[in-house]
């Protein structure tokens, strides 16, 4: 009963002209930026940040998720129709929804990907409604041993399934680590690598870091390549509507992808590209004709595009009930939070009822918008592909700038903005994952605090971390993860994978 | 195959990592120990600053033995050209203000592309300008003076 008076308030709450018109602004832009390639949500909702500094959190939160989850859906758009990923979730979409597309299918294709994706997005809604009351009454209870065990698995599982190296990407999750240790200790009140700059007492911003590397750099580096995008756009899309054969064949791959997704979801570190890949291998591993993959079969667009859409949306478990978070974008999200002055944490769910049930049902209904909005405006996501991307980049660096510059007035956070571009395009280069990095840099802090606080309690004996229950299941279940992947099948599996 | 370090990727990741490790472990023996007991600020960034070495290592002695190439074009031109454009509108924001150091961005960033049209360049400078006015300044009242100075 319980459960229907939290959906009731959360839908009244969503449901609001205000959100309503949020929620739409959100998905819109997220749809924009997935259809473009070379700017992810990650930049976005950090250079959009400062347009929701005079909204309330509520509407601030339903926009930018709409953002986020508008752009995994953007993303397999293009993936289908020009075979380019907007987005690196949409990577396994090209595979058979492009040759869907070469077919004549385009429509079938892009309308599973819609309803693949509002199906997983209606069950996690479901799912987060359920679970996440219970979890968050767990975390009140959680310490700092079992906080900061969690945090080591979720920055374990985000160097593991990183792209690449396990190595390169472990030591960027250290690299990130240090990074986030710039500034004045909260302990001793002793300010730390801030190398005299009155600055830096505050700690590198989170936004500073993300817009440097991922929208500044990701262009210097995009500026180098020398191949020009290519669009086709031959044929006009005819038969929007999948054939009853094709749903049929469909419900199957849509619901395990859900699982998938939603399963991965919930781990900290994992990102939505990790759950379509691994969704595209189940298909085709179940399937009694596999050598139909990668030759337009609609399974292999319903089950991944339903599980990256499930990922993105339980990202929000951990992140709201446990207050730590799940991925980089999530770390904005949290970003957001704070700087509307609410503390993250399982308290959320209690004080602010309102905004956690908002947000869930906004989601919902921000799939429904999707739906609804996508598939008549397809003909013109596809021309905005084709606008040059020398009128995209300076856009770009514009807002960045604006957006840097915005979230505390301050010029030297642009300067340092340009630091950060010059780092990361070198990262790029050498196949450091970055990703890695910046979740490192948000647990940071709340890492050295909770391992500080975990071992005063316990007089300075780390055994602490492995004789409480909760916490030595997090610890094992790392270990468990590291030990997998020195196994070398497994360990040549997720080269496969990731490469 | 021969070792090869000017272009080696995993041979420059491992540097990047032993220096920057080796610099935090470094500076933080100016910030006090303490013991397990009773962290002082220099435990954990010393304890990190050993564990991005270690990997550094590693990595490097992976690039030594795979000698796995630096892949993809370089763009020296953009490479120097946008972080100078982002630091010349964060001094512009401080001395001249909003509209001039947006307008000057888009020139400034324009140049690092591979193509500059001097028109084409003045009509998006034209419009983003009347565009974040119009939303930064007016929409969402960002309290910045639109010129400065003077």
């Amino acid at each position: 009963m319980e459960l229907f008076n939290n959906l009731i308030l959360g839908f009244s709450v969503a449901l609001s002209f205000q959100n309503l018109w949020f929620c739409f602004i959100g998905v819109l832009l997220g749809t924009l930026i997935g259809v473009l390639p070379g700017i992810g949500p990650l930049a976005t909702i950090a250079m959009l940040l400062p347009i929701t500094f005079n909204v309330a959190p509520v509407s601030a939160l339903i926009m930018l998720a709409g953002i986020y989850y508008g752009a995994q859906y953007g993303g397999s758009t293009t993936a289908i129709l020009v075979n380019l990923p907007g987005e690196t979730s949409a990577v396994v979409t090209c595979i058979d929804g492009y040759q869907m597309a070469r077919q004549g299918r385009a429509g079938p294709a892009l309308a599973i990907a819609a309803i693949g994706s509002f199906v997983a997005g209606t069950v996690c809604t479901l799912f987060i409604a359920l679970f996440g009351p219970p979890l968050a009454e767990m975390a009140l209870k959680f310490g700092a041993p079992e906080y900061f065990s969690l945090m080591l698995m979720g920055l374990v599982t985000a160097a593991v399934l990183a792209h690449g190296d396990m190595i390169k990407a472990l030591a960027m999750v250290a690299l990130g680590l240090l990074l986030g240790v710039v500034g004045t200790d909260v302990n001793s009140g002793m300010s730390r690598f801030a190398f005299g700059i009155s600055e830096l007492t505050d700690g590198i911003g989170f936004v500073v870091l993300a817009v440097g590397v991922f929208a500044v750099g990701e262009i210097v580096s995009n500026l180098g390549e020398t191949e020009e995008r290519q669009v086709f756009t031959k044929g006009k899309i005819t038969g929007l509507f999948p054939t009853w054969p094709d749903l049929k064949a469909s419900i199957g791959p849509i619901l395990r992808g859900t699982g998938i997704g939603a399963f991965l979801g919930v781990l900290p570190g994992t990102g939505p590209a990790i759950a379509s890949f691994s969704s595209y291998m189940l298909e085709k591993k179940v399937s009694k004709t596999p050598e139909r993959f990668g030759n337009g079969a609609i399974e292999g667009v319903a089950g991944p595009e339903s599980a990256n859409n499930a990922d993105a949306q339980c990202k929000f478990i951990p992140t709201l009930t446990l207050g730590i978070p799940a991925s980089a974008v999530m770390a904005l999200m949290l970003g957001a939070l704070t700087i509307q002055g609410i503390a993250p944490g399982p308290q959320v769910m209690t004080q602010k009822p309102d905004l956690f049930w908002g947000l869930i049902a906004s989601m919902w209904v921000g799939n429904l918008m999707l739906v609804i909005l996508n598939l008549p405006l397809i003909g013109l996501w596809v021309s905005l592909l084709k606008v040059p991307y020398r009128f995209l980049f300076p856009a770009i660096m514009g807002f960045s700038c604006i957006g840097i510059y915005s979230v505390n007035n301050s010029a030297f956070d642009v300067y340092l903005t340009a630091i950060f571009a010059v780092i990361g395009f070198f990262w790029m280069r050498l196949e450091m994952p970055a990703a890695p990095l910046l979740l490192g840099f948000v647990l940071g802090p709340l890492m050295e605090e909770n391992l500080r606080r975990a071992l005063l309690i316990s007089r300075g004996d780390p055994s602490v971390f492995v004789t409480r229950p909760i916490s030595a299941g997090f610890i094992i279940t790392t270990v468990l993860i590291i030990l997998i992947m020195v196994v070398p099948a497994v360990r040549k599996k997720r080269e496969a994978i990731t490469d | 195959m021969k070792f090869d370090w000017r272009n080696n990727r995993d041979f420059w990741a491992g540097v990047f990592f032993i220096l920057t490790g080796a610099a935090a472990m470094i500076i933080s023996r100016d910030y006090p120990m303490g013991s397990a007991l009773r962290m002082g600020p220099g435990y954990f960034p010393t304890v990190l600053g050993g564990i991005v070495v270690v990997f550094g290592i590693y990595v490097l002695i992976k690039g030594v033995i795979n000698n796995e190439k630096v892949v993809g074009n370089w763009s020296l031109r953009a490479l120097f050209i946008l972080p100078a454009a982002t630091w010349i509108f964060g001094v512009m924001m401080e001395t001249v203000g909003f509209i001039p150091a947006l307008f000057v961005l888009m020139y400034t960033s324009s140049i690092a592309g591979k193509e500059f049209k001097f028109l084409e360049v003045t009509i998006m400078a034209v419009v983003m300008v009347a565009v974040c006015t119009g939303v930064f300044i007016y929409g969402l009242g960002l309290p910045y003076p639109l010129f400065k100075g003077h």
